[in-house]
């Protein structure tokens, strides 16, 4: 039986994603510049997805614009912002636990001469609205807060923190890392008050290599990438039509059934929760209930190692991820879990298990089964 | 411009009776290194010399590093072709070869000729004279010194006529095939790919075999070994890596031994199924990368007690080597990179805090008896799980 449970790394393409996708590569391949027929033909799939993904955001589909994906968008919104209101102050704001898009993009900012507030969070891993109150002053020109933890699942308070900050100052800039939390929540940036969404397609089932980043058509902004001037300038580059539309393609089906799939995902991940926690010694990170993301769950289990408990689960199929997929390749464990109060111990002991829209309860149970089996053989060879 | 390299070896020309042996396995290995070049080549064993003749256009700097990685070749001299046509054109043909050579004529010389055909009109002393002058002629500035010149002028009269004068370094050593073969204990680290190349620059053909402990170690450590292997084969040929599972090996020693003993007897039953492997596949040695006193595992007493189970010869190359000096090599031959990336291999998952340094044999194998009830199984369910990948560069 293969088990995908990583899929806070990456989803499975849907097949329509994929056909739609062949199609545009093998027959509708014109470049959307073009003045012919072929063309013009490619526009229509642009246009066609920004009008979806507009709708579903609620705002002007002049405000979309296409990127390669949440790391670039990231980069786009906050370099292109900095550098673009750095007259206004040279003061930013952002959490402890960001996705290293916004983390070090934040750190190469310091580079250029803005200063930083990282916020701290709680142990469940969220931010405290006192703590960006006081953190805003009036240097500051952009905050920017993830909506979804990708290693715990931890959801911000991103409507408050959006009327909070505006409340200060309106003319500070709201970016949100949504890369986790679009497909999975409802966002409407004009009433969250948040001036620069970022999104990537391939965590909502849609294809590698494309995202969107929303900027609001007050925002001032500079490009990062200079070229054919495409995209109003903001990001030159030929249009990846056929990812576009295919990310297009994703947002529709995504939340097409979005409520019937969201209580599905969260009586899953009830399901596994609960089925974790008769296992001895474990720690479910970050909230094991529905004020959680319905699709990351985060366990410590105490005396085993992440990498090995990945591997044997691997063995039987099951595919997890050891603290989040971007931080396992690297020796040193997680930021967002020391920045919740993990304990060194469990740091190297945390697996995450992320559902898609594909998991089934079958497969909840089958590695619930697995892990009771597995569990105590990891636990009698332990490194001391 | 140049159609031809000279290719010079060293130490096989010592060799007597077993000399065409060498030159043969030489040959072999500069045809392998060749295949990875743009262009056709011809490679030619005359008047213990060897040459390759390019037939179709090439690219010279791709051909010249890849000849760099064959062991045996001393220097390699890049040669132009010149039809007879008369003294006088080959002293105007050896006047444009220096010109096109050397931008700077501020250099010493001397014309160095030899006959293969000895039917030519002119003497060798002849024409190191007179080409010799033809030179001065064309360029006052130069100098002639024949004692030490900077730079010597090779003309060969051959069916042909050969012009050469630069000698690009080789690697040295043995041609690889001319030496039998060994097996190479291989893992994730910088030492072990570094061991085999130096033994497989004294011509010993390379085997592998790497130890993987699945859950505890990676595919991805697999595959990191498995590009080492490909390193290693840019110089070694063709490397064919066995890999076995000790998983339940280490997990029995684990439970059955002190701790701190883990990784010596570990070791020691890596190199009894090394051996096994390496006399099912006609090694003659085992090779490791161990170096005195870099870790517990590899005190003098950790290597009497670990060499204790081998009856072949362990070759250890870097036996008196400091790490920094391993690290150069590594560095030199393309491996660093690779080896310091991060997976764990299974020589550091559950290795004690205090390993012991000054194992003593007696003891060990006292303990070893611990084992005796399933390890002779163990072992051979390990061999069964040989997965063999063939690394080539």
């Amino acid at each position: 039986m293969e088990v995908y449970l990583d899929n806070s790394a990456t989803t499975r393409c849907f097949d329509e994603v994929a056909a739609l996708m062949t199609q545009i590569m093998c027959e509708d391949y014109g470049n959307s510049s073009s003045l012919h027929r072929k063309g013009v033909q490619a526009e229509k799939y642009i246009r066609y997805a920004k009008d979806v993904i507009a709708r579903n955001l609620k705002v002007n589909e002049k405000e979309i614009f296409f990127t390669s994906g949440g790391t670039e968008s990231d980069n786009l919104a906050l370099i292109g912002c900095a550098r673009a209101n750095c007259r206004s102050g040279r003061h930013l704001i952002t959490t402890q636990i960001e996705h290293p898009a916004v983390l070090k993009t934040m750190k190469h900012l310091e580079e250029e001469g803005f200063r930083v507030t990282y916020l701290p969070v709680d142990q469940k891993g969220c931010i405290r609205l006192e703590d960006l109150q006081r953190a805003i002053t009036g240097e500051t020109i952009l905050v920017s807060i993830m909506h979804t933890n990708n290693e715990v699942g931890s959801m911000q308070p991103i409507a408050q923190a959006g009327a909070l900050i505006k409340k200060m100052n309106p003319k500070i800039l709201f970016h949100v890392d949504a890369v986790q939390g679009y497909g999975k929540f409802r966002i409407y940036p004009k009433k969250m008050k948040i001036d620069l969404l970022s999104v990537s397609g391939h965590k909502i089932h849609g294809p590698k290599g494309v995202g969107f980043l929303y900027v609001d058509e007050k925002v001032k902004i500079k490009p990062i990438l200079f070229g054919g001037g495409q995209q109003n300038g903001i990001r030159s580059g030929t249009e990846n039509v056929p990812a576009v539309a295919g990310l297009a393609k994703a947002v529709e089906m995504v939340y097409g059934n979005l409520d019937q799939e969201i209580e599905n995902l969260y009586r899953i991940k009830r399901a596994f929760v609960e089925g974790v926690q008769k296992i001895d010694d474990v720690i479910v990170n970050g909230h094991p209930d529905e004020t959680g993301a319905p699709h990351v769950v985060s366990v410590s289990i105490r005396g085993v190692r992440s990498e090995v408990l990945l591997h044997a689960l691997e063995d039987q199929g099951i595919y997890v991820s050891a603290g989040s997929a971007c931080s396992a390749r690297k020796p040193q464990p997680s930021a967002t879990l020391r920045a919740m109060g993990v304990s060194e111990e469990l740091l190297g002991s945390t697996i995450r298990f992320s559902f898609s829209v594909f998991t089934t309860m079958e497969e909840i149970n089958y590695t619930l089964q697995t892990m009771y089996d597995i569990i105590p053989m990891l636990r009698r060879y332990t490194r001391n | 411009m140049f159609s031809a390299f000279l290719i010079k070896y060293a130490e096989i020309g010592v060799k007597g009776k077993n000399k065409y042996l060498f030159e043969e396995a030489l040959v072999q290995q500069i045809k392998y290194a060749l295949k990875r070049c743009e262009g056709e080549f011809k490679v030619t064993r005359t008047d213990g010399r060897i040459y390759v003749h390019a037939l179709s256009e090439f690219d010279y700097d791709e051909t010249v590093d890849n000849l760099k990685t064959v062991f045996g070749i001393s220097g390699i001299c890049p040669v132009i072709h010149v039809e007879d046509e008369g003294y006088e054109k080959l002293a105007q043909k050896l006047v444009e070869y220096v010109d096109k050579v050397y931008e700077d004529k501020n250099i010493t010389f001397k014309v160095h000729a030899r006959r293969a055909r000895k039917n030519y009109p002119m003497n060798s002393m002849e024409l190191n004279m007179e080409l010799g002058g033809a030179v001065l002629d064309a360029f006052p500035e130069m100098k002639v010194d024949v004692h030490h010149p900077d730079v010597m002028l090779h003309v060969e009269i051959r069916e042909k006529i050969y012009i050469y004068s630069i000698e690009i370094p080789g690697p040295g050593g043995m041609p690889v095939g001319s030496n039998g073969k060994a097996m190479l204990l291989l893992s994730g680290g910088i030492d072990s790919p570094v061991a085999g190349y130096m033994i497989a620059k004294r011509g010993v053909k390379i085997d592998a075999v790497y130890f993987h402990a699945p859950p505890y170690t990676s595919d991805r450590a697999k595959q990191k070994v498995i590009d080492l292997a490909k390193l290693v084969s840019r110089y070694a040929g063709p490397v064919y890596l066995h890999i076995i599972n000790f998983t339940d090996i280490q997990l029995y020693i684990y439970e059955k031994c002190p701790h701190e003993e883990l990784t010596i007897i570990m070791r020691r039953y890596m190199m009894k199924i090394a051996e096994r492997i390496a006399r099912e596949n006609e090694c003659l040695g085992l090779i490791t990368g161990e170096s005195i006193g870099q870790v517990a595992s590899q005190t003098v007493q950790s290597l009497a007690v670990t060499n204790e189970v081998c009856t072949l010869p362990v070759f250890r190359p870097l036996i008196g080597f400091d790490k920094m000096e391993i690290v150069d090599v590594s560095e030199k031959i393309g491996t660093y990179e690779t080896s310091i990336l991060p997976y764990e291999d299974c020589c550091t998952i559950f290795v004690a805090k205090h390993p012991v340094t000054k194992p003593n044999l007696n003891i060990i194998k006292r303990h070893e008896q611990n084992l005796e009830e399933k390890i002779e199984e163990l072992m051979q369910k390990a061999l069964d799980t040989d997965e063999l990948v063939i690394a080539r560069w």
